[in-house]
Formats: structure tokens, C-alpha cells, sequence
């Protein structure tokens, strides 16, 4: 019987909510039970964007992930406000392209990724999201699960299957990724 | 169970009114309800119904009303302040007795407010917001299978009672996905006798009204209407228990609350303290059962709301305040805590009902 609590954090326009989607989908397609809550307002593209995941063995009471198993922050002002709440034995995943420093914390456990360069570097400029979700799954064991592929093919429209290859690709990145 | 898939509160919403025959939709955008507009906008020219975009809320509940007129499925959404927009329209729904379906995804208030989640239309959506001596039928879904289900049931009632269904839900579940199923039976819609699609030349007109300048006429379709509001209090008061069996103190909360309150009654249980919920799921009729029934056991009840304590009033009607109530509450777009509502719940275990 577990609970994971996820809450992805960054700028509007890194596909945080879309990260959030896959992962919740992936839940849904292990069997599990799943929410997924945007932030939402007057938001847009470089404003703040962040979304609560919960997956889940039994029935997920609240949505809103205040405490955290399981912090993505992909900008240093989503650091900044929640490493403090992720919950003690949680872990980080942090782009480190765009956060300069480490979390000083010594009860968890961060990731540090530049999934922002690396995402440039191999030409595929937006998806420093899934890199970073690649490293997650690597971390729990759990990228070469059926459901990853699944998931994706969830998230992403039949009209925009040729970015299937390419998102997987962006994964196996992050997850590959020894830092 | 038909495979499940993942959807916004609000998308859930729309595809169950496709779903449950309605082809009218009429609406105003307003967060946090938008994404119903924006499926009807997008589904309903596809399947040969209408979607509209009013130019006010106002025009937007009259064009419910004129469609309602010809029998047909037909509904309308809002958020809080274009909900009071419509309350005009909702009092002149209920004075010709015609049903519909209307959606309130609310948001913090008075006034423009904010666009966050809030509880705080309960009195109006319980009361009934226009003037006049009148009800709707009140839904409080609490997940977006919920919201689904309690879609099509709102269309149910509001044809089988000739009255308004709302659907009372707040920003976090328009806003928030889980998986949900669709395969969710639909009975077919009652005759509409009443209803004026054109007399054929073979029946007497009907006519659709709310004007009845005629007092002991119109105290007669206010007597008639109450017999029915009587029947549907009897009939069809909905809610879920949980950990009700022995609990000292009970938590009364919907919606969104009564979800945070889940994570709180965990919690506590596991300090010893003996507590449940009562989720109303029809806020109007309130089902008022439960509560009395609680009593055998509770010294205490707890009102979790996303409002500055408005069903807590009946709560204590329930039980005619022969134990205490307290409120435990946020207001203004913010969420109580599982912590909050713990702390609350530990506070009434210390006090054992002495307040």
C-alpha cells in the first residue's frame, strides 16, 4: 500500500503540466489510483506553472499536493519555494541548466539534471520536461515499463505521433543520465 | 467498465450532458469553468446540436429557458458571479416549472472576487438564488467520475420534477484530472406533455409562463410546487458515509472539503480518535438522516467548508443543535489543510462534545 505524491514545478511553456499528464497516465495505465491538479490563473508563457500528482494503491483523498514525495522543479524560483516542503526521505529532480545551486537539505536526495542543455544540445529544445521525467522513471525503476509507452501514446495526439519517437528519445536521455 | 480515461472535471461534465441527449448549451466564458464551453463549442456542431455563446449570462439562461420550453435537454454553466446573472432567469425557470441543467464551478466572492476554489455559493444554490418561493435540486460531486455521473442524474431529476438541477462544483474539481468512466447508463427522457413544439392542430395550446396575476391561482402553484419539493426531500436526498460506524465526532463537508477531510480522518484514526464523515452529495434536498441517526453516537460535529460557515447551518438544523457544531474553514480561494482539519478534529476529541 503506497502513496506517491508528485509535484512538478517551473516556468509556463516547459511542459510541467504535460509532464504532470504523463505521469498521471502512467498511474492510471499500472492500475493505480491517480489525480492530477493544475495551478491555474491568469498565467501564461515564463509566468509560473506548477501541477499536483498523486499516485496511489487506494483511493487519493485530497488532490493538492502541499508536501511532496517527489519535487521536479525546473526553474530556481519553484526551487526556491518548495524544497523546503518535500517530505523527509523524498527526492528532488532539479534542471541544473537553470538552478546554480544544490539543496542544503541532508534528509533527501536531489537529482541535479541539465535537461535544459541537454534538451538543446540533441535538438529537441522543449523537452527538457521528459528528459527529466526519463531520470524519474530510471530512479524507480521503471523506464523500461510497457506503460511508458502507453502512457505516451496518451498524452500525445495521433496528429503529433511523430513526436512519439522523439519524446521517448528525450527519456532514455534523462534516464541514462549519470550526473 | 469501459476503459478509463483521464479528464478535467469540466470536460467530464460536457461529455456526460452529450451523453445524457442534451444538444443546447448556452454560456459566457468564466474561470474556472471554461473548458465546458470549450467542448461544447468544440463537440456540439458534430453531432448536430448548438452551441452558443451568449452575449451575457443573462441572455445565456433565457435561451436555456426558451429551448426547456420545447422539451428538449438544454443547460447552461457559469462561475460564481455569472451565476448571480442568472439568478433572474433560474427564479423565472422555477415559476414555469420547466427543467434544466445549470453549472456553478465556483470561485472565491463576494463580488468579482477571485478565480480560485470556493464553497461559498452554498446558500445561494440551496436557497435558490432568484426571487420568489423556489428550489433546485443541489448536486455536490466530489471526483470527475462524479461530476460525470451527477450530470446525467441532474438531467433525470430536473425532467422527472419540471425544476432546475445544479451542479454545485468548485474550481479544484472543473480543474483537476482522474481517470473516469463513461459507460454510465442513461434513462430514457419522460414524455414532455407540457411542452410546446406546435399543436398539430389536434391538442389545445400549452402554454409557457410564469405570469399569474391571479393571487389564489398563484398561491395553488405555489402549494403544488411545495408538494413536490416534499416528495423530492423524501426521495431522493443522496450522501456517502465513511467511518461512520463508531465515530464520537463526525465531519460534515462536500466536494472538495470532504476530500481533504478523508486525508484528516485517516490521520486521526490513527491517533485512536474515533471519527467519520457524512458527505452530503444532494445539498438541497440536505439529507438530513444520516445526521440524526449519527447522534446515537457523535458528541461533535465538524463543518469543513470553503466558506465563512454556510451548510454548517444545516447541519445544526439537522440535529436541532442538541450537540455542538464547529467550523473548520478557509475562505477567499484557499483550501483547508489535512493538518487543519486534524488539528480540529484532535481539539474536539479533547473537549469529548463539552463545548
Amino acid at each position: 500500500m503506497s502513496t506517491t505524491q508528485l509535484l512538478f514545478s517551473g516556468f509556463g511553456g516547459q511542459g510541467i503540466l504535460f509532464a504532470g499528464k504523463f505521469m498521471a497516465y502512467k498511474g492510471l495505465i499500472d492500475n493505480k489510483q491517480v489525480s492530477w491538479l493544475p495551478s491555474y490563473g491568469p498565467e501564461m508563457r515564463g509566468g509560473t506553472a506548477s501541477c499536483s500528482v498523486i499516485i496511489s494503491d487506494t483511493p487519493v483523498g485530497s488532490p493538492i499536493v502541499s508536501k511532496p514525495d517527489i519535487l521536479i522543479a525546473m526553474n530556481l524560483p519553484s526551487f526556491d519555494r518548495y524544497e523546503s516542503a518535500v517530505l523527509p526521505g523524498g527526492m528532488i529532480f532539479s534542471d541544473s541548466t537553470l538552478i546554480e545551486r544544490e539543496t542544503d537539505r541532508k534528509d533527501i536526495t536531489e537529482y541535479r539534471i541539465p535537461a535544459t542543455q541537454l534538451a538543446s544540445d540533441n535538438g529537441f529544445p522543449t523537452l527538457a520536461n521528459m528528459i527529466i521525467v526519463g531520470k524519474i522513471l530510471s530512479v524507480m525503476d521503471d523506464f523500461g515499463a510497457e506503460s511508458v509507452d502507453a502512457a505516451l501514446k496518451k498524452v500525445i495526439s495521433a496528429k503529433h505521433a511523430d513526436m512519439l519517437e522523439v519524446n521517448l528519445k528525450a527519456m532514455k536521455l534523462g534516464a541514462e543520465y549519470k550526473g | 467498465m469501459s476503459e478509463k480515461v483521464l479528464m478535467k472535471g469540466n470536460e467530464a461534465i460536457a461529455e456526460a450532458a452529450i451523453l445524457a441527449g442534451c444538444r443546447h448549451y448556452f454560456g459566457y466564458p468564466i474561470t474556472p469553468q471554461t473548458e465546458i464551453a470549450a467542448y461544447m463549442a468544440k463537440k456540439m456542431p458534430k453531432i448536430g446540436g448548438t452551441f452558443l455563446q451568449a452575449e451575457s449570462e443573462i441572455a445565456a439562461i433565457n435561451m436555456v429557458y426558451g429551448v426547456s420550453s420545447t422539451g428538449k435537454r438544454v443547460m447552461t454553466s457559469s462561475s460564481s458571479p455569472g451565476i448571480s446573472l442568472k439568478s433572474e432567469g433560474l427564479s423565472y425557470l422555477a415559476g414555469a416549472d420547466l427543467p434544466a441543467l445549470v453549472v456553478n464551478v465556483q470561485r472565491g466572492g463576494p463580488g468579482l472576487g477571485g478565480i480560485q476554489p470556493s464553497q461559498s455559493d452554498y446558500f445561494q444554490a440551496t436557497r435558490g438564488s432568484g426571487h420568489g418561493d423556489y428550489h433546485m435540486i443541489v448536486l455536490a460531486p466530489a471526483s470527475v467520475q462524479e461530476m460525470a455521473e451527477l450530470t446525467v442524474k441532474g438531467f433525470e431529476l430536473a425532467d422527472k420534477y419540471r425544476m432546475t438541477t445544479m451542479i454545485l462544483a468548485d474550481g479544484t474539481m472543473g480543474q483537476m484530472m482522474e481517470p473516469v468512466a463513461l459507460d454510465i447508463e442513461v434513462k430514457p427522457m419522460p414524455e414532455k406533455p407540457w411542452a410546446v413544439t406546435g399543436t398539430k392542430m389536434s391538442r389545445p395550446h400549452n402554454i409557457i409562463n410564469s405570469l399569474f396575476l391571479s393571487p389564489d391561482k398563484l398561491e395553488q402553484m405555489n402549494f403544488e410546487r411545495y408538494e413536490r419539493y416534499a416528495a423530492i426531500e423524501k426521495n431522493e436526498a443522496l450522501y456517502e458515509e465513511y467511518m461512520m460506524e463508531d465515530a464520537e465526532i463526525c465531519i460534515a463537508a462536500f466536494g472538495i472539503a470532504a476530500r481533504v477531510s478523508k486525508n484528516a480522518i485517516n490521520e486521526a484514526r490513527k491517533e485512536g480518535i474515533k471519527v467519520g464523515l457524512i458527505r452530503p452529495i444532494t445539498l438541497w434536498p440536505f439529507p438530513k438522516a444520516p445526521f440524526e441517526n449519527a447522534l446515537k453516537t457523535v458528541k461533535e460535529f465538524i463543518s469543513v467548508e470553503l466558506s465563512m460557515g454556510q451548510m454548517i447551518e444545516d447541519v445544526r438544523l439537522s440535529i436541532d443543535c442538541r450537540v455542538p457544531v464547529t467550523l473548520c474553514n478557509r475562505v477567499g480561494g484557499m483550501i483547508p489543510s489535512p493538518e487543519q482539519v486534524l488539528d480540529a478534529i484532535r481539539n474536539a476529541a479533547k473537549n469529548g462534545g463539552n463545548r
